[in-house]
């Protein structure tokens, strides 16, 4: 076995662990600062990813099997690691509101989350699977109740894991049936036996259960329950990476699971996908309509973007998993930019309530600006990332619809204008109290860091970017999707 | 670098320098987005008068590859379709710019989105690639929502701004599913037009795909431009609107919707067109007849204008669904006047409203003696509105219902009569309430648009009505030919209805068998 394979996961774990240790010779004031080091260190391996003699871009399989390199397992490593990069610089600008001194240790759990998500990429073997999930979700307990004298950080970490818990029960007992009807673990020799079984209820039964588990790694409906309230509890940088990371590790699963382990069941769920899809999408958007606090209103706007996102899912084609990868990466940018600003403006205030933005136009204008342009991405507007996304999403699906001759799709593509539309309302008004609230109790002007200003930043440009220019990316996202269909 | 580029590109990288002046300097701020526009309207004109009547192909034209994998690229050019809207967008727009004085409120924020808007909406006229069409024309839409939300006026501001967006959101993206629908049915893996026409001729859309993409573009397309019954985010929208949103929404983004259906639809879904058109017929009638009515019952100034912009909507598109060269013709000639005419009387309004506060019409009445020459302006854009010969609308009513007349006799004669008597009393009937009549007494501090600069832009407006009012041979010469090739694709009248029965040739006896909608599957 060729053990430079996982040379990246390596790296990151070290990296976790070397956190961890600074703990014991940093003083407590100091410590903030390692998460730029941690920072430096990730940068360096994202780097390292793009030239051609990075660990990560050597195609092959490891573990038996269970482990694999291909194409998407390298787009979404990139995509990791740099959300994890972004979340960081969030979490540093965070850091005064934790526990003293207890940030590096936070930044260490971020890091072994990233691990996770760097298996999950490359999981091809159920058992895989179910450690690189058990990895990120129980760093994320510890994430998500981070806040310890915080009563919303600790409920919001116990509904987390009692959910949490739950689903990878009936995870690992849909794992269960299926290892027992078809003696298989490995994926790709699980999609060679596969058709045999597609018959056998118990067999089906278990993809179900293992689609309940990613289901609610996804937040889709009906497994969305937790994300509203989890998002609302949890500190600012893990909900960002919550948001981010811990959906497009539900996808990535969701994905290999459906198209390269059970293709030929995967196949006759069209209808199934497409109603998770449709009631997902007018869950969270309907949901997202009354709310007035900024963290719950941006989990309802995830539940619905998971719905977006299992647009590309229920096409059932080579383009809707390309749409799903470009509408990730457009993801990231918008996301982080947006809790980037909660995090930085409603700083001094005990609640997330939306009037805590209001004359943020005067108070920091590259903060608004930045809030503003990542709404804007959210609703799908151009020449934003969203749009192009959402275009891309919307294609494959009217294609599905004209190559299959399924009415559901037209009504699948109908119910997700309806959330875009939705969607607009509650989008704009959070613009709206950017720029042109009554009268906003604060007026002072908010000092940002450099990082902070770096962080918007790249933020603002990957937006634009992936929506003026989305060639590049389309490009890579095109050759990781044809990882799956093989 | 083509011209077309410059037009639409000006307005753009305006709006990006405005982002860095700072805020209190408002003179710049002004004179920038002044600038800009007419920077784009000079071009235009320029444009217009080099562009070659009956030019094989397009002119002017640009391509730089975008997404090579979806076959998407940045493909702009003109032919006799589209060079005279974008003169009509840059001129309205340069007016826009100058009636700007009234906003008082961020302005700097206002001129960026009004460049936006006008860079959008230029550049997807200009456009010959599927998804730039779409995409520049969202971009405009939206600073619209914006502008409307935040310097609307009156107090159904909110309710407006709720229904515009929505009704417009809806049919952009209807319009949009139309659209993908269409590039992906044609299997040409390209989003560029003339290509996508190209291979249409030789690949045709089958029966059932022609029918699927039609209405959805037809309804989508016809939403934004207030087809009835889908009309009634329009009066209340330009009711509230700030002046220079609605003349450029109501002018020359509302176009977009029309020059789609004549760009897209009808040369790549012919028999559905045709098939269609019986129903668009029948509906036109809902906007000239059923809006006209509601015309005469406004008391207020701006809506009536509004509704009148809406009823005007169905002259044109009966010229769609006459689908002759006349008709077509005749459609894309109102387009260009109702622009200018649009925007005209808008302006006017504003002016109005900005001096009196009230847009009542019981409140007001003999102003023409305090605004004289704004009084005049309203009085020739009133009679513009009711189709006086001299004025562009005219030219274009007038062939619309000459090309309609063949087709659909009945839907004319009712046509007429809406356009000549309705049109009359309304528009009439404001002139006398608005500019007539006893001076009321606190009117009595009123002023007229001073200074060249104040009367400019009415006067530009008026002076492009008369100009092709007189001299439609300008736009003629240059519609007919691009016109003809549209045309010349559309199958002689046939519809195969759902039960596979043939109609007449006949297309009078056509009409007869097709008068109810839920025939025309």
């Amino acid at each position: 076995m060729n053990m430079s394979l996982i040379g990246l996961e390596i790296s990151v774990i070290g990296l976790g662990l070397v956190l961890m240790l600074a703990d014991l010779f940093m003083p407590a004031e100091r410590r903030k600062f390692v998460g730029y080091a941690g920072i430096a260190a990730l940068g360096a391996m994202l780097l390292f990813s793009f030239a051609d003699v990075g660990t990560c871009s050597i195609a092959g399989t490891a573990f038996n099997g269970s482990f694999i390199n291909d194409g998407i397992s390298l787009f979404f490593k990139r995509f990791f690691i740099l959300a994890a990069i972004l979340v960081l610089f969030i979490a540093a600008e965070f850091s005064d509101r934790f526990a003293v001194g207890s940030v590096a240790e936070y930044y260490s759990l971020v890091v072994f989350a990233l691990a996770g998500m760097l298996f999950a990429a490359s999981a091809n073997d159920f058992v895989m699977l179910f450690v690189s999930i058990e990895l990120i979700t129980i760093t994320f307990y510890v994430l998500v109740s981070f806040q310890r004298s915080k009563l919303a950080s600790l409920e919001a970490g116990v509904k987390y894991l009692i959910l949490g818990a739950l689903s990878s029960s009936f995870m690992i007992f849909g794992i269960a049936l299926i290892w027992g009807t078809t003696g298989e673990l490995n994926f790709t020799k699980l999609a060679a036996v596969a058709p045999q079984f597609e018959t056998s209820k118990i067999f089906l039964l278990g993809v179900l259960l293992v689609l309940v588990g990613l289901g609610f790694k996804i937040a889709a409906f009906p497994f969305q329950i937790w994300a509203p309230d989890v998002y609302q509890g949890a500190p600012t940088p893990t909900t960002a990476f919550l948001a981010i990371g811990s959906k497009a590790a539900g996808f990535v699963l969701l994905l290999r699971f459906l198209f390269t382990a059970v293709p030929s069941v995967t196949m006759h769920w069209g209808k199934l996908l497409i109603i998770l899809s449709g009631i997902t999408i007018l869950y969270g958007n309907l949901c997202a309509l009354p709310q007035r606090n900024i963290k719950r209103l941006l989990g309802y706007s995830s539940i619905a973007h998971a719905g977006y996102l299992l647009l590309g899912v229920a096409a059932l084609n080579a383009a809707g998993q390309t749409a799903i990868l470009y509408y990730l990466a457009g993801y990231l940018f918008t996301v982080l930019a947006a809790f980037l600003v909660i995090a930085l403006v409603l700083r001094h205030l005990d609640t997330d309530d939306i009037s805590g933005l209001a004359g943020l136009g005067q108070r920091s204008p590259l903060l608004a600006a930045t809030m503003t342009i990542s709404m804007v991405s959210l609703a799908g507007i151009p020449p934003l990332a969203g749009f192009f996304g959402k275009f891309l999403l919307l294609k494959s699906v009217v294609e599905a619809a004209q190559a299959t001759g399924n009415q559901g799709y037209y009504c699948l593509v109908f119910t997700a204008l309806a959330g875009v539309v939705m969607s607009l309302y509650y989008y704009f008004g959070v613009v709206r109290m950017i720029y042109w609230s009554k009268e906003p109790s604060d007026m002072s002007p908010i000092a940002l860091s450099p990082a902070a200003k770096l962080t918007a930043w790249i933020c603002i440009m990957g937006i634009f970017w992936l929506g003026l220019f989305p060639n590049s990316v389309l490009v890579l996202a095109g050759e990781a999707a044809k990882a799956l269909g093989k | 670098m083509s011209i077309l580029t410059y037009i639409a590109g000006w307005p753009l990288l305006a709006a990006l320098a405005l982002i860095v002046v700072p805020r209190n300097y408002r003179v710049i701020i002004r004179a920038i987005a002044v600038l800009a526009t007419l920077i784009s309207a000079v071009l235009a004109i320029k444009l217009f008068c080099q562009f070659v009547p009956g030019a094989a192909g397009y002119q002017f034209e640009q391509q730089i590859p975008w997404v090579q994998s979806l076959g998407i690229s940045y493909h702009v050019g003109v032919d006799g379709i589209n060079v005279g809207l974008i003169l009509m967008g840059a001129i309205v727009a340069f007016a826009a710019a100058l009636c700007s004085f009234e906003i008082q409120t961020r302005e700097k924020e206002f001129y960026i989105l009004l460049l936006v808007m006008t860079g959008g909406i230029l550049g997807a006229f200009a456009s010959l690639d599927l998804f730039f069409f779409y995409f520049l024309h969202e971009l405009a839409l939206v600073p619209t929502f914006i502008m409307i939300g935040v310097w609307g006026r009156g107090e159904k501001k909110n309710y407006a701004t709720f229904q515009i967006t929505l009704y417009l959101s809806v049919g952009a993206l209807i319009a949009l599913i139309g659209l993908i629908a269409l590039h992906l049915q044609s299997g040409a893996n390209t989003f560029d037009i003339p290509k996508l026409i190209e291979h249409v001729k030789t690949h045709p859309f089958s029966q059932g795909a022609q029918h699927l993409i039609f209405p959805l573009l037809l309804f989508g397309f016809g939403i934004l431009v207030s087809l009835w019954p889908f009309h009634t985010w329009a009066p209340l929208g330009y009711g509230v609107a700030p002046s220079p949103t609605a003349m450029l929404h109501a002018g020359v983004l509302k176009k977009f919707g029309l020059y789609g259906l004549i760009r897209i639809a009808l040369p790549m879904l012919p028999e559905a067109a045709q098939c269609w058109a019986q129903v668009l017929a029948w509906l036109c009638i809902g906007n000239i007849l059923y809006v006209g009515w509601v015309a005469m019952r406004q008391k207020d100034l701006n809506l009536l204008i509004g509704n009148s912009s809406v009823a005007h909507m169905g002259f044109i598109f009966l010229g769609i669904a006459s689908l002759n060269l006349i008709g077509i013709s005749g459609a894309v000639i109102i387009m260009i006047a109702h622009g200018f005419l649009a925007a005209l009387t808008f302006a006017l309004s504003g002016y109005i409203y900005q001096q009196t506060g009230t847009l009542q019409m019981c409140e007001l009445g003999g102003l023409c003696r305090k605004l004289p020459f704004i009084g005049t302006a309203l009085l020739m854009a009133a009679m513009a509105g009711c189709g006086l010969p001299g004025f562009a609308n005219f030219v274009g009513e007038a062939t619309v219902f000459f090309g309609a007349w063949t087709v659909f006799p009945a839907v004319t004669v009712i046509a007429l009569w809406g356009a000549l008597v309705i049109g009359g009393v309304y528009m009439t009937r404001a002139i006398r309430n608005v500019l007539h009549g006893p001076l009321v007494e606190k009117w009595n501090s009123l002023t007229d648009a001073g200074h060249l600069w104040r009367k400019l832009p009415y006067a530009l407006l008026l002076a492009s009505l008369l100009v092709f009012g007189f001299w439609p041979r300008l736009l003629t010469e240059k519609i007919n030919p691009d016109v003809e090739k549209i045309v010349a694709q559309i199958p002689p009248a046939f519809c195969v209805s759902s039960s596979g029965r043939e109609s007449a040739q006949n297309p009078f006896a056509a009409s007869q068998s097709r008068l109810a909608p839920a025939a025309t599957k």
